[in-house]
């Protein structure tokens, strides 16, 4: 589904990434861990497409296309979901709205009618219920006024709507306690199917508590340095990052 | 940054949509103002004698005042002998129904969307259609009749009900009010006349759409509305102009009146052309006006949407006379390209627990400057007055402005107000949000500004928050901030 080859990005002609290989296959769980500023998110802004980020080399093929000649609208309706790290506040425009005119848009690039106004409300009644969100916060504004954990459901609720290919969680575990860690874990785990692939970027070993990886990467300066199964992460926990730096150093 | 430039470059670049001149053979009198010109304007309008007297002393008034220049707006020079005062649509005297009027002038409503046909019937709005001058076309006025209520052109109010008239005209806003109020007294055309009876709840919005047409006709609309004792209406004003190179001059003024318990709800959709990308041609919109809450507990709202016109000078205010009165101003305006707008309200607290509310939407893009201006003035007497204010402007791109002039006038101690503002841009990081969900930058751009003025659009009739929304969005085709 995804093969990222050798992918160098730059912010502000600072190179972040320096070389990235990673695939990701269907029904695949990855997940990404490192320390703070190792390019984490970096990587996941990049594959969805965000311009701040310039990429100088590698090439990454999504579902057979050239990604990264897409659009960030395009990704997105080619079914690669990014959950934020920091949810954007869109104040005055209700979940529901923003919600129908993302799968609108979706369905106008997939070639078919505008959803109707009952097909919508079912859909998300069912999508709330899955990812246990209460019937006030949908028809709050986006992420407006939200708590750190409401935003993070938000952001499961959304990819539990837009149903994608590719998710992406950027660090949907940090700032949540154990309630709202499991509610979002639940989510991803009740999403997960054999025709989807899920990537987890995290700093901590926690939510990999609740949610199996297939794969676990050690992303350090720019380069995945270790690549292994869910043990990985266990291994992490247990040693830290510190030993990295005497390995990589 | 360049990308943003480039994106705004496309603001810049998007053109006012319903530009388009009507050919109608259309009966005007020379340029230029005079004594003369407006005996000849009230005599074409065969007026009673006291309107030429008004009208006059209007004149006589407006010739010793001088163009106000404390707006935060450059104004050109505006060379009022180059104007023409007075333009009608040439046509059969007194059409008696579609069939009779100019089927150019029924094309030119249809291109603007406006449905004059059969359907307001059942969509259930009575439209009172000013093209230039004289009114064209009057619906519903039978339905409406039925209870007594008066929705006509003002030229035929003067003449059928000139007591009323003679009443209440000029009773909000004077002719010595300000310039271009004078002006308006002085000469203007015609405008919509509204009377709604005691204890009569009008059933649909009264609406009426106004449109300037012939070339290098200065238009001045005139309204007044009256809602007597425990009466209801809400009023609904919508604007296009074809697009032109010379500016054009408009000062209109509306007055409204509201008596015991009566509640009064204006909107207003504005959309003149507001001139090219470069700042050429559009609309210049002095616009007077002002309401009072004259009887107790009456109310009045106004609801504004102004995404139109190159310079924008307009304060829909109210004077809350009556105790436990209520005023209320929602206003969302747009500037792009080089337009200019200076608006706002007055909020004028003389009865005891009086209450105001003001929201003010700005939205500057392009080269736009935008002004929001307030005052709220508690007088002696005033009790237990009230008041919220909150201004927030929005910014898109570097080279735009937004300004607020929020004065403040309180005797009595007693008063509780409140302000807020805020100013933000639309950010790269909301913009990108919607773009990973599938929505491409412009309808984002459509849906944030729309988020952002929902509090305002939220009190727009359902009709109208339809269109004003489109509009907003095509006011800012194509933007980035």
């Amino acid at each position: 589904m995804l093969q990222i080859k050798d992918l160098h990005v730059s912010i502000d002609g600072k190179e972040i990434l320096k070389g990235i290989d990673l695939e990701v296959k269907t029904g695949e769980v990855h997940a990404i861990m490192g320390p703070n500023g190792s390019g984490k998110s970096t990587l996941a802004a990049a594959l969805a497409g965000r311009e701040l980020f310039e990429i100088t080399n590698g090439s990454v093929i999504y579902n057979g296309e050239n990604l990264l000649e897409m659009s960030p609208e395009d990704r997105a309706r080619k079914g690669l979901f990014l959950g934020f790290q920091y949810p954007v506040e869109i104040p005055g425009v209700s979940i529901v709205n923003f919600m129908k005119t993302a799968m609108n848009e979706l369905r106008k690039y997939r070639g078919l009618e505008p959803i109707s106004a009952s097909d919508f409300l079912k859909h998300m009644r069912d999508k709330k219920e899955l990812v246990g969100i209460t019937a006030n916060m949908a028809n709050r504004s986006v992420n407006e006024g939200f708590s750190g954990g409401e935003k993070k459901k938000n952001e499961i609720f959304q990819m539990a709507m837009l149903e994608p290919t590719l998710a992406i969680l950027d660090e949907t575990d940090s700032g949540l306690d154990i309630d709202a860690l499991k509610i979002v874990a639940n989510g991803v785990n009740k999403l997960r199917r054999s025709d989807n692939a899920t990537i987890i970027i995290t700093h901590y070993q926690r939510l990999l508590e609740y949610i199996i990886p297939d794969f676990v990467h050690v992303l350090y300066k720019g380069k995945i340095v270790r690549s292994s199964g869910k043990e990985l992460a266990l291994e992490l926990e247990e040693k830290g990052y510190d030993w990295l730096k005497d390995e990589n150093e | 940054m360049e990308e943003k430039d480039q994106i705004l470059d496309q603001v810049t670049g998007s053109e006012y949509k319903y530009g388009f001149y009507t050919d109608i053979d259309t009966e005007t009198i020379p340029k230029g103002l005079n004594e003369d010109v407006i005996r000849l304007i009230s005599a074409k309008k065969e007026e009673p004698e006291f309107m030429l007297e008004f009208r006059l002393k209007s004149y006589r008034h407006w010739l010793t005042m001088k163009m106000p220049g404390w707006a935060h707006l450059r104004i050109p020079e505006i060379n009022y002998q180059d104007i023409i005062f007075y333009a009608a649509p040439r046509q059969v005297v007194g059409p008696k129904s579609l069939s009779e009027v100019d089927p150019e002038l029924l094309r030119t409503f249809s291109r603007l969307g406006i449905p004059l046909e059969e359907q307001k019937m059942l969509s259930g709005v009575a439209v009172d259609a000013v093209m230039d001058s004289v009114s064209v076309k009057t619906t519903f006025r039978e339905t409406l009749a039925e209870l007594g209520i008066i929705f006509c052109s003002m030229s035929e109010a003067v003449r059928e009900y000139p007591e009323l008239v003679k009443k209440y005209l000029g009773s909000v806003v004077p002719y010595t009010d300000n310039y271009f109020a004078s002006l308006n007294s002085a000469v203007f055309s015609d405008g919509s006349f509204c009377y709604i009876p005691k204890g009569v709840r009008c059933p649909m919005e009264l609406s009426t759409y106004f449109r300037i047409n012939a070339a290098n006709t200065g238009q001045f609309e005139r309204t007044l509305l009256i809602a007597d004792d425990d009466s209801y209406v809400s009023y609904l004003e919508g604007c296009t102009a074809p697009m032109r190179d010379e500016n054009q001059l408009h000062a209109a003024v509306v007055e409204i009146v509201a008596l015991e318990n009566a509640q009064v709800k204006y909107s207003t959709v504005q959309n003149w052309y507001p001139g090219d990308k470069n700042g050429k041609g559009g609309i210049y919109n002095f616009v007077t006006k002002r309401g009072i809450c004259k009887g107790d507990n009456s109310k009045i709202s106004w609801t504004q949407v102004e995404t139109g016109s190159a310079i924008t000078w307009k304060y829909p205010s109210c004077i809350l006379r009556g105790n436990n009165t209520t005023g209320e101003f929602y206003s969302v305006a747009v500037t792009n390209n080089y337009q200019q707008a200076d608006t706002g309200t007055k909020m004028m607290h003389i009865g005891k627990n009086s209450k105001s509310t003001i929201i003010s939407k700005g939205i500057s893009a392009g080269h736009g400057q935008n002004s929001f201006r307030s005052l709220v003035k508690v007088m002696k007497n005033a009790d237990r007055v009230r008041n919220f204010t909150q201004c927030d402007s929005m910014l898109m791109g570097d080279k735009c402005g937004a300004h607020t002039f929020p004065y403040i006038e309180v005797e009595n101690q007693s008063a509780i107000l409140e302000h807020e503002a805020t100013t933000s841009r639309i950010g790269e990081d909301q913009i990108f949000y919607c773009n990973q969900r599938g929505i491409d930058t412009e309808t984002a751009v459509g849906l944030i500004i729309n988020g952002y003025a929902r509090e305002v659009l939220n009190k727009l009739p359902m009709e109208f928050a339809v269109e004003a929304q489109k509009l907003l969005q095509i006011s800012l085709e194509g933007s980035v901030g």
